[in-house]
């Protein structure tokens, strides 16, 4: 099983989603932004988190248009898998491979914590190993969560089961205090139609060792490659 | 030509910056007539061309890949010089 990380010039998570590949048995090539071709044998593309190009004009533009995205957008349409953790949803939603946008932190504050997630879908191939309605914690570090979408986007998404997860309470109920950025309907990932791009603002990568507080997102991984 | 381009949050889109911009203003500096604060970006820049038609078809391109993100913003520009 074959893995791809892209870094761009500002990605600082790229080596934690490469060190959540290996734990889990995956064959694992580092992609930098100005790759031009992208073998087809890949398993999945992580589009990893960071401040990419300082995050200047709007949270992931500039890297939306590098290089390396035409490549990306290309395997995603022939069915590869493709992850988009934090920054790396901003560039998907940036992208156009996922709808909606993500604004800046409604309390305007740069968060970073463990927060609880619902495990909205677990039909997917990200999400196999979870189950449906699962609560799990997993960090966020983020100044732009904020996910927002017009009310057509929003209502196909619910429709087409494209949300993966969700800001909830320790009961797992969605509430306006679970929802720490102000999202709508307190969405924390969402799937593509195809359901083989995710793209989440939580950190999975970051939870993998119960020694540094969780290993709930080791289940993703174990999904993708298990 | 010199260009001037802004950028806006759409009508409805939640801008948390110009809401504390808005509320510096009022509760710190006392100006309570002010509302409706909205906060944008400012892009200038030349291009090699004279033709208004020409430079809009430009904008319009630029502003579509890459300034723009039209599901939350609006912009407009105009020849500064």
């Amino acid at each position: 099983m074959k893995a791809g990380v892209i870094t761009f010039p500002g990605s600082n998570c790229d080596r934690d989603a490469v060190v959540a590949l290996q734990k889990v048995g995956a064959k694992v090539q580092k992609i930098w932004h100005q790759e031009t071709k992208l073998d087809d044998n890949f398993d999945l593309i992580i589009v990893p988190g960071g401040f990419s190009y300082g995050d200047y004009l709007r949270s992931g533009a500039m890297a939306s248009i590098s290089p390396v995205m035409r490549e990306v957008k290309n395997l995603a349409k022939k069915g590869v898998r493709v992850l988009g953790i934090c920054n790396g949803f901003q560039i998907l939603t940036e992208a156009g491979l996922l709808p909606g946008a993500l604004l800046r932190n409604k309390k305007m504050k740069f968060i970073c914590r463990t927060i609880n997630l619902r495990v909205e879908n677990s039909a997917s191939d990200f999400t196999a190993k979870y189950k449906k309605n699962q609560i799990i914690r997993i960090p966020i570090a983020h100044m732009d969560g904020n996910y927002f979408a017009d009310s057509d986007v929003i209502k196909k998404l619910e429709d087409s089961q494209n949300v993966a997860f969700r800001y909830v309470d320790n009961r797992g109920n969605v509430s306006d205090e679970s929802n720490v950025n102000g999202s709508m309907l307190n969405i924390a990932g969402i799937f593509n139609d195809a359901k083989n791009v995710l793209g989440m603002m939580p950190h999975p990568e970051r939870a993998i060792d119960e020694d540094t507080g969780s290993k709930d997102g080791l289940l993703m991984f174990e999904s993708l490659f298990g | 030509m010199k260009i001037r381009i802004l950028v806006s949050l759409k009508k409805g889109v939640l801008d948390i910056q110009g809401k504390a911009i808005e509320a510096s203003l009022q509760k710190n500096l006392g100006f309570t007539q002010i509302s409706q604060v909205r906060q944008g970006k400012v892009v200038e820049l030349e291009i090699a061309e004279t033709d208004s038609e020409k430079i809009k078809k430009i904008v319009d391109e630029i502003c579509d890949k890459l300034l723009v993100n039209k599901i939350i913003e609006d912009y407009s520009h105009e020849v500064i010089s």
